[in-house]
């Protein structure tokens, strides 16, 4: 699914990322650890092509990420959820039409599309800020409706950067158990975090791999959870 | 074309959903909509000077054309015989018609706004003038010429030719003229609407950003973008458009008199060229803007 040989990533002179191999299958479930500025954000957005390798190749969803075309990152992007520790919105629309824009982009906003949001924003405990505008919404709120519009078009993968950086525990728990349950699903899942506790506590849920960036490398860092 | 015209049907018809994802409001839509207006009311002014230049230089080609003069200047002895001789000799010259010498009182009349009424003729040696229509078939000035030097020699032939052509050849230009004025109206508004483009595209580029991050192409995007301008475009050049036509409606119509000035307007058929223009400008909004998009997007890319 996606699959990464001997990857560097350079920016400004200086290598962020040095060989780097790896292998994203459908229903892994994967944390990425490390101290910031290690490269984790780099990383995820090697997966979805938002960068471009340096040196060594990226395969996403069969081919490589230089062959892709900006067409071919749109399908990529379509097949990936991506969370941004940001989140990105579009200010103008409501939360609503933020979540579904996913679906929207790709031609895809019926009827049956919009039972599902109604029931995703339901699960994310957004249904009463639906009509309210990105700006009003706490950091947690912008993170839930974040990762609600990652996972609405039920993508093959999910990337997650800091998804439970502003939330409270028990919702990062609830956040936690929805990637789970994708993960179930046959989504591949890929969390950044600097937040052990979550890493711990997701122990009881799913069998993960947990892998650190360290001095540019990617290393495992400890046997399965 | 059929594949073409389902594009821009579907470009027309809009599509709420896509349309959203783009800001709605800012100050280069807004632009967008005056610019089109302000070309939309220039661009009926040039089509209606254009139309009427071609509309006089076709009426002068044909009366000019059509007319002919002979002046007789002999002594006062000598003008009757002459003047008969000349009359003779138009009769029997193939595609001559309308033979008629001009009284004193026609002469008077031509003369009457240089010198006042009251002219005593009969005491100035006035040349006779005999004016004369070619049919349709026409007739041959050089052997016209050729016969009178012999019978009648002090008849000088005007085919009016001397003055027509620099007359037709200014409502010509006055022609070209209207339409080059066109052709950079809707130049500049290409450049007009493109600048606004590349501001929004600019402008939202953080948008851009999300929406490939959710997966939207760069022909989805670019078409929320295009479809706007376009609108924008029709919305503002139809309101110009309308404007102008009223404008000339109410150009006061100066008669004959009043020439090229007075006569901007439209006659019949020609009263289609200014509802082209909102499709046409629109048209150059949707092609700019498309260039603008494809160039910007991959800027960004």
């Amino acid at each position: 699914m996606i699959s990464f040989d001997h990857v560097a990533y350079s920016y400004g002179g200086g290598e962020l990322l040095t060989d780097i191999s790896l292998e994203l299958a459908p229903g892994s479930f994967h944390f990425l650890t490390g101290p910031s500025g290690a490269g984790k954000t780099t990383f995820l957005k090697l997966c979805y092509a938002a960068l471009t390798p340096t040196a060594g190749q990226v395969t996403l969803f069969g081919k490589d990420v230089r062959d892709l075309g900006r067409d071919g990152v749109a399908d990529v992007r379509r097949r990936v959820g991506v969370v941004h520790q940001d989140c990105q919105f579009l200010d103008h629309l409501s939360v609503a039409e933020n979540v579904a824009l996913p679906l929207t982009v790709s031609g895809r906003d019926t009827q049956a599309a919009r039972q599902d949001l109604d029931e995703l924003l339901g699960w994310v405990g957004l249904t009463h800020r639906a009509r309210a505008r990105p700006p009003e919404l706490s950091g947690g709120e912008r993170q839930r409706a974040a990762l609600a519009r990652a996972v609405i078009v039920a993508p093959d993968a999910i990337l997650a950067d800091e998804p439970t950086g502003n939330v409270d525990w028990e919702m990062s728990q609830r956040l936690m158990t929805l990637l789970v349950e994708l993960n179930r699903m046959g989504r591949a899942v890929m969390i950044a975090t600097h937040d052990l506790s979550l890493i711990r506590a997701a122990k009881s849920q799913v069998s993960a791999r947990v892998l650190r960036i360290s001095n540019r490398r990617l290393q495992l860092a400890g046997a399965d959870l | 074309m059929r594949a073409r015209l389902q594009r821009i049907g579907a470009l027309l018809r809009g599509d709420a959903a896509a349309d959203r994802v783009v800001p709605p409001a800012g100050f280069t839509v807004r632009l967008t909509l005056v610019s089109a207006a302000t070309m939309a009311f220039l661009a009926v002014f040039a089509l209606a000077l254009a139309l009427a230049a071609g509309r006089l230089a076709d009426r002068w080609g044909e009366e000019l054309a059509r007319g002919a003069t002979l002046r007789i200047s002999a002594p006062s002895g000598e003008m009757d015989r002459q003047v008969a001789a000349a009359l003779r000799v138009l009769e029997q010259t193939p595609g001559v018609t309308d033979i008629r010498a001009l009284d004193a009182d026609a002469q008077r009349a031509l003369l009457e706004p240089w010198f006042g009424p009251d002219l005593p003729l009969e005491d100035l040696p006035i040349p006779q003038l005999i004016a004369f229509s070619e049919t349709a078939a026409g007739y041959d000035p050089d052997g016209l010429r050729l016969r009178l030097q012999a019978e009648v020699p002090g008849a000088v032939l005007d085919d009016h030719a001397r003055w027509r052509r620099p007359l037709m050849e200014a409502a010509a230009g006055l022609r070209t003229l209207g339409w080059t004025a066109l052709a950079l109206i809707f130049g500049t508004l290409g450049a007009m609407v493109t600048l606004a483009a590349n501001a929004a595209l600019a402008a939202n580029a953080q948008v851009i950003a999300v929406l490939r991050l959710v997966g939207a192409t760069d022909a989805y995007i670019a078409g929320a973008f295009v479809r706007r301008f376009t609108l924008r475009a029709l919305a503002g050049a139809a309101a110009g458009a309308a404007l102008g036509l009223v404008a000339i409606v109410l150009v006061p119509d100066g008669g004959e008199a009043g020439g090229i000035l007075t006569g901007l307007g439209f006659l019949g058929a020609d009263w289609l060229w200014p509802v082209l223009v909102p499709p046409l400008a629109a048209l150059v909004a949707l092609l700019a803007t498309r260039a603008a998009a494809r160039r910007v997007l991959g800027d960004l890319a």
